[in-house]
């Protein structure tokens, strides 16, 4: 499953990173401290998150993550917007809260 | 020169985790018991209580810095303080406006009171000051050097709602005046796990709650005399102004 199917499946808009959209899904993984996904983001995990700071970008860099899901429509800094275009991360949006946006990517995953 | 005690970080009652002893006067004669020169008050997303500290401070020769511990829509806690209550006033105005509409329950977080002189409850604050502001750490940063004042990072060595565990590491344009190092470690120690943050200086406070905490650590900075700026002046290690390891 490529980040496109994830992106059409959950509605989700595309916030920036537009490059990165062919990127292969592995799994996802859901959590606001950075501290956290650092250590246990795997390789092509869709990070699902609230944190808007630009330091997300980085942190999927490091990690290899195939996207970043910005939940309940909260808009990003503007320089993590442009550090995602930068380093091809994309930037993802939903209005779902994080509990609803996971139940339907864990739901679609599961259906592979 | 001279070298001047300062603990940077000592909450008063108005914080709901204040215990109802860290008044303004029992803040200042533990302070000078400790024989501290000058202390930091920095309640949880107010300003309120720290003018009275400073008022009763100066009479006693102790030299209070007026802030607050924000935090930030990242839940990253920094210090900031501002040099005068022109300042403070407008800065309680910027954090009043951003600070969510969710209610304290005294019974489960505290109570959250500013008191005058006589200790009379002169306002209760309604709102929760724990949560998060809407305010990103960029934007206070931002907002705190535009304004002449101090933005320190808090506690980075903590699990929890410090700028290591909110946000991974140190973000690039990081413009901190100081980093506070907490008390479960030392400036030393932890930056043996991260030597990145000997770009910046390095202070250690007491994050006081109750009136035995203050003072249990604190920092020597080397100065010519007790001000705001040469407080700045110190931190920057400008014009031989220092933070030195003993005092």
């Amino acid at each position: 499953m490529k980040i496109t199917d994830v992106i059409r499946e959950l509605g989700l808009k595309v916030l920036s990173g537009h490059e990165g959209l062919e990127n292969e899904v592995t799994g996802a993984y859901v959590s606001d401290l950075l501290s956290d996904v650092i250590g246990n983001g795997r390789e092509g995990n869709v990070w699902i998150t609230l944190q808007g700071h630009h330091n997300i970008v980085a942190v999927a860099s490091l990690k290899d993550l195939a996207a970043i899901i910005i939940v309940k429509g909260i808009q990003p800094d503007e320089e993590t917007i442009r550090k995602s275009k930068q380093e091809n991360i994309p930037l993802l949006s939903t209005e779902d809260d994080t509990f609803t946006v996971a139940g339907k990517l864990y739901n679609l995953i599961l259906k592979q | 020169m001279k070298t001047y005690r300062a603990d940077l970080h000592i909450h008063t009652l108005l914080s709901p985790c204040g215990d109802l002893s860290m008044t303004p006067a029992n803040i200042v004669s533990e302070a000078l018991r400790k024989k501290l020169d000058i202390i930091g008050i920095t309640d949880h997303n107010s300003t309120r209580q720290a003018g009275l500290v400073g008022m009763l401070g100066a009479r006693e020769g102790l030299f209070v810095l007026q802030g607050a511990e924000v935090s930030t829509r990242e839940e990253v806690h920094c210090l900031v303080f501002f040099e005068n209550s022109a300042e403070l006033e407008l800065f309680q105005e910027y954090l009043d406006d951003n600070i969510p509409a969710v209610m304290n329950d005294p019974l489960i977080f505290g109570d959250q009171v500013v008191i005058d002189e006589k200790e009379y409850i002169i306002y209760t604050e309604e709102k929760l000051l724990t949560n998060a502001t809407n305010i990103s750490i960029g934007e206070l940063e931002k907002y705190v050097h535009a304004r002449g004042g101090l933005f320190i990072p808090a506690h980075i060595d903590r699990v929890r709602t410090s700028i290591y565990s909110q946000l991974g590491f140190l973000p690039e344009d990081l413009n901190a005046d100081a980093l506070e190092v907490s008390k479960r470690s030392t400036p030393e120690k932890f930056s043996r796990i991260h030597p990145e943050i000997k770009a910046y200086p390095l202070i250690t406070n007491s994050d006081s709650h109750y009136p035995e905490s203050i003072g249990t650590v604190y920092n020597c900075l080397e100065m010519k005399e007790l001000s705001f700026g040469e407080i700045k002046m110190a931190l920057k290690g400008i014009d031989g102004r220092r933070i030195r390891k003993k005092c």
